[in-house]
């Protein structure tokens, strides 16, 4: 046993004495590499020099890139030659290893500083040992404190993040039915906030306060029964109020009568990869039929134009809304599953493809209201992409902006209708067609494209 | 009960005669020991593990550092991170493959596979597993499964990058990423195998805890890492069936052109003919095994720390029953919460609302647990072993990660809250911090019984600090970007307003993700280490009470060299009163502590009573006998 303590002592030394070599040799190194820069004036080692210090564009700092840059110049000096060659056959700058392998080392320093630690530590408990003095470290009372200490500076941590964080993320809904969210999350938050922090009290701080000192022993306590009911039922309790409050907002949110539903504003939204169509209702409020078969270059969304509601139907090409009206989402996908998700709103529902969905809400702040709250004169609603639909996932947005009934009727009004002269004239040429042959053409014209 | 178990239980004596037909490949490779394939599983498990963690923090330094460049990325992944960068759809396959392995690989099979095969035989006094040969299978099956997926970042239009629920369409179609090419196929491909090695294992697992206990061994009496591993392979059982069915209908889809999960699609131009189909019965199918997957990854890790707090507190569980009838809670409502994860999908609104209450519900035995927790270490006398650290860890991120639960399984609040990084931090936390905690709790507590030796205290104390901290620095953050309405998935935050302010929150993130992951060495280093070179481990070197402490140290085949031992209590009286020590092995008589036998131990023999009484006046002791 002791022969390989001294063993494991003798290996752990001489690899530190190693890594100090190691970076003493870079040290000279780099002391040669400046001497020789300074002499002898060649232009293809400044040159070299400039360049790897102008390519250090990864997160390394200065003194990483000199002592890492230092290494392969200072082992030799015609391997400039060769290593300029090598540079130019291959893209990546040879920096890009030094820069890496000086982190790796790094690490390793780090391995090896534990390591002398742990030593100390067991060469500290033998002598104590030998010493015949009370214990080794008395590891208990250790963790106990660490313990106490993680409590302390958790909670602190947590309320930290709660206070920094949480005015950061919190902004106030910006819909009528995002109020009653708004609310039943906070009362969320201030019962679990409470307790996750009486647990932890209990957990850290029974950690402290019993930990072991050896001289005690545990109280045996295997059951009471009392107790248990209690902390199953006041838990079943609390989760059956919440749940009775979600169910209820849940209910009103989702689950709108037929007549009001119709009486909304209606918008609908197709999402593809990765852009997003809004189609307006336009003046009969009535949104078009569809039929993914009717798809053409000119006819994105395969509208059926037999349908003469979908005549008046408007491409817009923002989302703008008028404040405090009801406005009736109808959400579509032509490809992949999509998520219209607008977090000011607290609306969020999926495009399926095949399966129209639907969301209502009402906006209760305009644009410029919600700048003023937020004294943010930059701030604009958005809706994005919440549903992984490929690469262009994370850039797949449009603006929502909420202005006046006078406002949003102005707007609309410049915005142009899907029903163009060039879909109306594919529309009187398919429909000849359709009178002399098969339906087919239209998938074969699609097809095509 | 039977103690007839394996064939070879006769010839126990003849061990070192056993020991000459071994050759390297059926010992180590090949071997239908159960001690050796948890050790397999634990192994490969660890590995997958150091993957995926490695596949976060690629994508961490993505998110941390959007418009720089790292030429070494290039120098590694090649034309996925041309110029340094990692590409978009790259990163999709990072966070898809990363998911895909901890969840699957290393939190299920690494997890319960190691821990059932090592503990079912061992606490319950068997010789081996009902079906060694299938037990190898099984292993083996879970193997080819990593090859497989693996090999996918070897395919020219990379790997699987759907996320790693892989909900078609998007999975289906090889025009929408090129991820959904040769990498989706690898995926399905692995997971079929993967699905097939569970099951073997779970038949095996659910037989020989009902059929091989020893003699003794009532289910009451077993310890509660059994009973979570039960429970958990009949979840597993009953669940990832269904997930064959799932992978092979998107099969059919993706190469047969049937329409199970696809309808109304136009990609690239083109009309694609399916009709009919429904992405949402996809859902349905995946969250039906992938919620009751939560709760095979967690319940495991329940269990383990179950042992190894009370062990460690010096204490028995409290409320052993409620622990076991919470646990048979968990096992059956996790089968109707599926729903929660649909409820903005477009699933009919009132599903959803069905949904909610039976999620909410399922909250009240995972509450119980952690109250129960609380109570063992309540007058306890802590020791802390690396092992209990971790189970302490486990019990804060239960909490933690389980509180958080309570805003999304509600469907009003998750409208805002669904596929947002409130989600990424809710299960980090509670299925993947506390679960790997969990597990790395039970590879603490029971090396010395796999390997003969101990790890090494002091590098176990790093890691858990490295870990606990880094955990809570990564994920707590994330909660309030979620908050905020950040989704998952994004590779990068530069395009709008206000993600670009959690920017800085993203570099802290990454940088306590490398840290903590760094951290991880500690352990890699110290298991390797220690599985020659540790300090020799003695037969119950925490001294607990159940069976597996009482076999050699050296492993042999059929575990007990002599008679398998009978079991005579439960495995908690710890510290019990009256006692010497603080405690008392299954395997101890009442005979033989008369001094500290209590009422209930006797569950009613009125013989047993008569002689305690008889006991007790001899020796003055005064006893309430009758509750």
């Amino acid at each position: 046993m002791r022969y390989r303590k001294y063993i494991n002592f003798r290996t752990i030394f001489s690899l530190v004495i190693a890594t100090m070599l190691l970076l003493h040799g870079s040290a000279f190194a780099q002391a040669g590499d400046s001497t020789a820069t300074e002499n002898d004036t060649t232009v293809s080692s400044s040159e070299l020099q400039a360049e790897a210090e102008s390519a250090g564009t990864t997160a390394a700092d200065t003194t990483g890139n000199a002592v890492a840059a230092a290494t392969p110049e200072g082992t030799s000096a015609t391997s400039n030659a060769v290593q300029a060659a090598q540079e130019e056959e291959k893209s990546i700058d040879p920096q890009v290893y030094k820069n890496f392998f000086y982190y790796v080392l790094l690490f390793f320093l780090v391995c090896i500083i534990v390591g002398i630690v742990g030593k100390i530590i067991q060469v500290y408990e033998l002598t104590r040992e030998m010493q015949g003095r009370a214990k080794r470290v008395n590891w208990n009372k250790f963790h106990g404190t660490l313990f106490l200490i993680s409590l302390f500076v958790g909670l602190y941590g947590a309320y930290w993040s709660y206070a920094h964080h949480g005015s950061l993320a919190w902004h106030e809904s910006a819909s009528e039915h995002g109020e009653r969210i708004d609310s039943m999350f906070i009362t969320t938050t201030v019962i679990t906030t409470i307790v996750f922090v009486l647990t932890h009290i209990l957990l850290f701080g029974f950690s402290f306060v019993y930990k072991s000192t050896g001289k005690r022993k545990a109280y045996f306590y295997p059951h009471n029964n009392l107790i248990e009911k209690i902390w199953t039922i006041v838990p079943a309790i609390v989760l059956t109020v919440l749940v009775l409050f979600g169910f209820f907002t849940w209910r009103s949110i989702t689950n709108v009568p037929d007549d009001v539903a119709k009486d909304a504003l209606q918008v609908e939204i197709t999402g593809e990869q990765f852009a997003w169509t809004v189609r307006y209702g336009g003046k009969d409020n009535k949104i078009g039929k569809r039929s993914i078969k009717l798809t053409t270059p000119l006819n994105g969304l395969g509208i059926d134009y037999n349908d003469k509601s979908a005549w008046d139907d408007i491409m817009g090409s923002d989302i703008v809304l008028p404040v405090g009206k009801p406005v009736r989402f109808t959400i579509n996908s032509k490809d992949i599953l999509h998520s219209f998700y607008m977090p000011d709103f607290r609306v969020q529902m999926n495009a399926v493809p095949g399966m129209a969905t639907h969301f209502q809400m009402t906006p209760r702040y305009t644009t410029a209201e919600m700048r003023e709250k937020l004294n943010n004169p930059e701030f604009d609603y958005v809706m994005l992409c919440a549903k992984i639909c490929g690469q262009g996932h994370y850039n797949m947005q449009k603006t929502v902006r909420i202005v006046s009934e006078a406002e949003y009727k102005e707007w609309l009004a410049t915005q142009s209708y899907f029903f163009s002269d060039d879909v109306k004239k594919e529309f009187k040429a398919s429909q000849s067609a359709n009178k002399g042959e098969q339906e087919e053409d239209n998938k074969q014209l699609a097809l095509n494209y | 009960m039977s103690s007839i178990a394996i064939p070879h239980a006769g010839d126990h004596g003849h061990d070192a005669h056993e020991h000459h037909h071994e050759t390297f490949l059926t010992k180590y490779i090949f071997s239908q020991d159960h001690k050796m394939i948890a050790k397999q599983f634990l192994i490969t498990g660890i590995i997958m593990a150091f993957f995926a963690m490695f596949l976060s923090i690629l994508f961490r330094i993505q998110l941390a550092w959007p418009e720089k460049d790292f030429p070494i990325l290039e120098v590694f992944l090649g034309k996925w991170a041309e110029g340094g960068r990692i590409r978009p759809d790259f990163f999709l396959s990072l966070v898809t493959i990363h998911g895909t392995i901890m969840v699957f690989f290393v939190l299920t099979a690494g997890l319960s596979g190691t821990f059932s095969n090592l503990l079912i035989p061992l606490q319950l006094g068997a010789r081996d597993m009902a079906s060694p040969f299938m037990n190898m299978l099984s292993y083996w099956l879970f193997f080819s499964a990593c090859v497989v997926m693996i090999s996918s970042f070897f395919v020219e239009s990379g790997p699987a990058s759907a996320g790693w629920t892989i909900y078609p369409p998007l999975s289906a179609l090889p025009q929408a990423i090129p991820g959904s090419g040769t990498g989706m196929t690898l995926w399905l491909a692995s997971m079929v195998l993967f699905i097939a090695s569970q099951v073997m294992g779970g038949i095996n697992y659910i037989s020989t805890v009902l059929n091989m206990r020893t003699k003794g061994m009532s289910l009451w009496r077993m310890p509660l890492t059994i009973w979570a591993v039960f429970l958990t392979a009949i979840v597993g059982l009953l669940s990832f069936p269904v997930l064959v069915s799932a992978v092979v209908l998107l099969i059919f889809d993706r190469s047969m052109g049937t329409s199970f999960y696809l309808s109304d699609i136009i990609i690239g131009g083109q009309i694609l003919p399916n009709e009919g189909g429904s992405p949402i019965l996809f859902q349905h199918l995946f969250w039906f095994l992938g919620h009751p997957e939560v709760y095979i990854v967690l319940m495991p890790a329940l269990g383990l720390t179950s042992e190894v707090i009370a062990t460690n507190s010096r204490k028995p569980i409290f409320g052993y029953h409620a622990m076991v009838y919470s646990l048979i809670g968990i096992t059956v409502l996790s089968f109707i919460v599926w729903g929660h994860h649909m409820f903005v999908t477009g699933m009919n609104p009132f599903l959803g609302g069905v949904f909610m209450i039976t999620t909410l519900i399922i909250a009240v035995p995972s509450a119980v647990k952690t109250f129960n927790y609380l109570a063992t270490l309540w007058r306890g006398n802590i020791k802390f072993t690396p092992a209990m650290l971790f189970a302490i860890g486990l019990v804060s991120f239960f909490i933690s990660g389980g509180l958080t639960g309570i805003f999304l399984g509600n469907s009003a609040l998750d409208i805002n809250l669904h596929d947002t990084y409130f989600v990424v931090a809710h299960f980090h936390l509670v299925m993947g911090s506390a679960s790997i905690c969990g597990m790395l709790c039970g590879v603490y507590h029971w090396y010395p019984k796999m390997f003969g030796r101990m790890m090494n205290d002091k590098l176990g104390y790093l890691h858990f600090w490295m870990t606990f901290i880094g955990a809570y620095l990564v994920f707590f953050p994330m909660h309030f970007m979620g908050i905020d309405g950040v989704p998952r998935r994004y590779y990068s935050f530069t395009n709008f307003p206000f993600m670009q302010e959690w920017l800085t929150v993203n570099v802290f993130v990454t940088w306590a993700a490398i840290i903590a992951g760094l951290g991880q060495v500690a352990f890699l280093f110290n298991f390797f280490y220690s599985i020659w070179f540790g300090k020799k481990a003695t037969q119950n070197p925490w001294k607990s009470n159940t069976l597996e402490w009482t076999t050699p140290v050296e492993h042999l085949h059929g575990n007990w060299p002599g008679e398998i031992p009978t079991v005579y209590r439960w495995p908690y009286d710890y510290s019990k009163p009256g006692h010497e020590d603080d405690f008392i092995p299954q395997t101890v008589p009442f005979s033989e502590t008369m001094s500290s036998n209590l009422p209930h131990d006797f569950e009613g023999d009125a013989v047993a009573e008569q002689i305690q009484r008889e006991w007790d006046k001899e020796h003055g002791v005064e006893r309430e006998l009758h509750h």
